[in-house]
């Protein structure tokens, strides 16, 4: 997998770019019959929690910020569903029609293998207009030290960022990509998740870059605030059938949607299983010193047959060496 | 056996029956623990089964070599005592891993060479059996149909299938589990491992045709004991095992905690590639 950003750094921009692209159209794919929602009842593991275990895919066919177009519109109506389907349907013909090579994206990716084609990706359907909930539907605006944090990181990085793998930037490390959360965010591609709740404990495995969150759901204080995680330090309990998660500490290197943390963040997350495939996923982010007010966000993720692949990213990391031998060849120009 | 008369048949019979009940009493008062360990049955999970939930962590210089061996200077001297190896007794039954000629001198050349090619220096994901006897703990969940194990060092995890065993999709740093329980015992068939990681720092090594049986033991309230057997035609002339307790962590709050390492790796990888050298990073040559 780590075969993606080897040899283009162009890659994961292209990737950004494809999970933009709408991709509404695809609810149909799993869009259920009527019928299903009949007679269903929670699951619960042997000591009697909800059961919420399974391999889920978290990709979505809505964007995280909502298209300015749509103002306060927070759902799309049947209608509209139906419009969009036939639309991209429309689009998908002239596409084939003109390229029977399959587009140019079948140039350069294998989309099945990458999760990155619409239909090969199983999505909860969705009616959201973007996964940020309310009225506003995207991140609020970053308070002036979030600015100020984020433009020092950005002059540094223009200064150094071929000096050494450590002022790389984190995603090519192989150390986060950001999408882990929590919030835990659709990726684009490996948007894959498994959960298993043992005695105690909830864990979540997310595939991108074989990342475990360990959630104590004992009652247990959070560690001590000078270890600083790289997912932070997450602490459960159950509110009825709902897993409730707080996250705080987090690794002050850590960005959540485009605000570098602050020592004040904390994520509340909510995992709710709504019926035999989904469970609903709901977060609020709460950084005073990050973003100018809390925001919520909310998607469904749905069951897949899994298996969570191993991504071995750091150990294949051929793309960090070559980049770096490639700047030290460039200086000796 | 030659049986040359009714008679003496007979007594033989009477014999076999004996040993055979005899066996099985034996093997009735041993079996569930697994050789070594006393009989212990386990607290059970809401489910019945041997409740293997928590945080374990080996406690043994393993990591340092498998088999018996004596203190040693460690590759790094500015480390001096803090990174050499203490002697060990050894983890593997009969104390000789069982190398076919050229594989045992590929180790050799391995441990020389050790602190270039040994895979935990460069925080690559530990494999299976190494995972389990490194020197930080690694914690146990247990689902019905899936057993997570999930390590401190480089965060790997494990996904262990407890339902009909499934073929892997490819091969990986920490293989393709299959599990399921044999009284006591959680046992874990691990294949698809591939050759990129070894046994220890000593440069006890596999290649990709590794396959690992692993079996957890509860032999007390905060002890498991671990067996692994290992069978590796390429490598080895027989399968061999390897064994040792596991201890709970009993520390009021414990929890595994993130040690990603790539950070702490990043030097020794990449260091020769900087723009300008870190002054001062010790000697590593």
């Amino acid at each position: 997998m780590k075969r993606l950003i080897v040899g283009s750094r162009m890659a994961p921009i292209a990737i950004v770019a494809l999970m933009l692209a709408p991709v509404f159209a695809h609810a149909q794919v799993t869009a259920k019959p009527a019928a299903a929602a009949k007679a269903w009842t929670m699951p619960r593991t042997p000591d009697g929690h909800a059961d919420l275990q399974g391999v889920y895919s978290n990709a979505q066919t809505i964007p995280v910020a909502r298209p300015a177009n749509l103002g306060s519109k927070e759902f799309y109506t049947e209608a509209d569903r139906i419009a969009s389907a036939q639309a991209a349907a429309a689009r998908a013909g002239r596409t084939a029609a003109n390229d029977p090579e399959g587009g140019a994206l079948a140039v350069h990716y294998d989309t099945s293998q990458f999760g990155l084609g619409g239909p090969t990706v199983k999505r909860a359907a969705s009616l959201r207009t973007s996964i940020i909930t309310g009225p506003e539907g995207r991140v609020p605006a970053l308070t002036p030290e979030a600015q100020k944090r984020g433009a020092d990181r950005r002059a540094f990085q223009q200064e150094h960022q071929w000096d050494s793998a450590q002022t790389r930037p984190l995603g090519e490390r192989c150390i986060t990509w950001g999408f882990e959360g929590p919030p835990m965010m659709p990726v684009g591609y490996n948007s894959t998740l498994q959960i298993v709740q043992g005695q105690g404990t909830v864990a979540i495995l997310q595939e991108m870059i074989h990342d475990v969150r360990i959630i104590p759901t004992d009652g247990r204080p959070h560690a001590p605030s000078v270890i600083r995680p790289w997912m932070g330090d997450s602490r459960g309990h159950w509110e009825g059938d709902t897993l409730v998660v707080e996250t705080i500490n987090y690794n002050p290197q850590v960005t959540i949607q485009g605000g570098i943390v602050s020592d004040a963040a904390k994520v509340t997350e909510r995992f709710t299983r709504i019926d035999a495939d989904t469970v609903q996923y709901q977060f609020t982010v709460d950084d005073p010193k990050t973003f100018v007010k809390p925001f919520s966000g909310e998607y469904n993720m749905i069951h897949i047959d899994g298996p969570i692949y191993e991504y071995a990213c750091h150990e294949a990391n051929y793309g960090m060496a070559n980049n770096l031998s490639g700047a030290r060849a460039t200086e000796k120009k | 056996m030659q049986i040359q008369s009714g008679k003496s048949r007979s007594r033989w019979g009477t014999w076999l029956f004996v040993g055979m009940a005899g066996a099985a009493l034996f093997s009735l008062a041993v079996m569930p623990t697994a050789a070594q360990a006393p009989a212990y049955k386990a607290p059970r999970t809401k489910d019945g089964k041997p409740n293997l939930n928590g945080i374990w962590q080996a406690l043994n210089e393993a990591n340092w070599d498998l088999r018996p061996h004596a203190a040693s200077q460690g590759p790094v001297y500015s480390l001096g005592a803090a990174y050499s190896a203490p002697a060990g007794l050894g983890v593997v039954e009969g104390g000789e891993i069982p190398y076919k000629p050229e594989a045992a001198a590929k180790q050799k050349e391995n441990y020389a060479n050790r602190l270039k090619l040994d895979p935990e220096i460069k925080c690559y994901m530990g494999g299976v059996p190494r995972s389990t006897y490194m020197p930080y703990p690694f914690q146990i969940v247990q689902g019905t149909d899936t057993i997570m194990i999930v390590y401190e060092y480089a965060g790997a995890v494990r996904v262990v299938n407890m339902k009909a065993p499934t073929k892997a999709p490819a091969d990986s740093w920490m293989g393709w589990s299959n599990g399921r329980w044999e009284g006591e015992s959680l046992v874990v068939d691990v294949t698809s491992l591939n050759d990129q990681t070894w046994f220890d720092r000593a440069g006890n090594w596999h290649s990709d045709a590794l396959h690992v049986i692993e079996r957890y033991t509860a032999i007390g309230p905060d002890a498991l004991q671990y067996e692994a057997t290992i069978d590796d035609p390429k490598v080895f002339t027989r399968q061999w095992k390897i064994s040792m307790p596991l201890y709970r962590r009993l520390e009021k709050n414990a929890q595994i905690l993130e040690y990603k390492c790539v950070e702490f790796a990043e030097e020794v990888l990449y260091g020769h590639l900087r723009k300008q050298p870190i002054q001062g990073k010790g000697d590593s040559k």
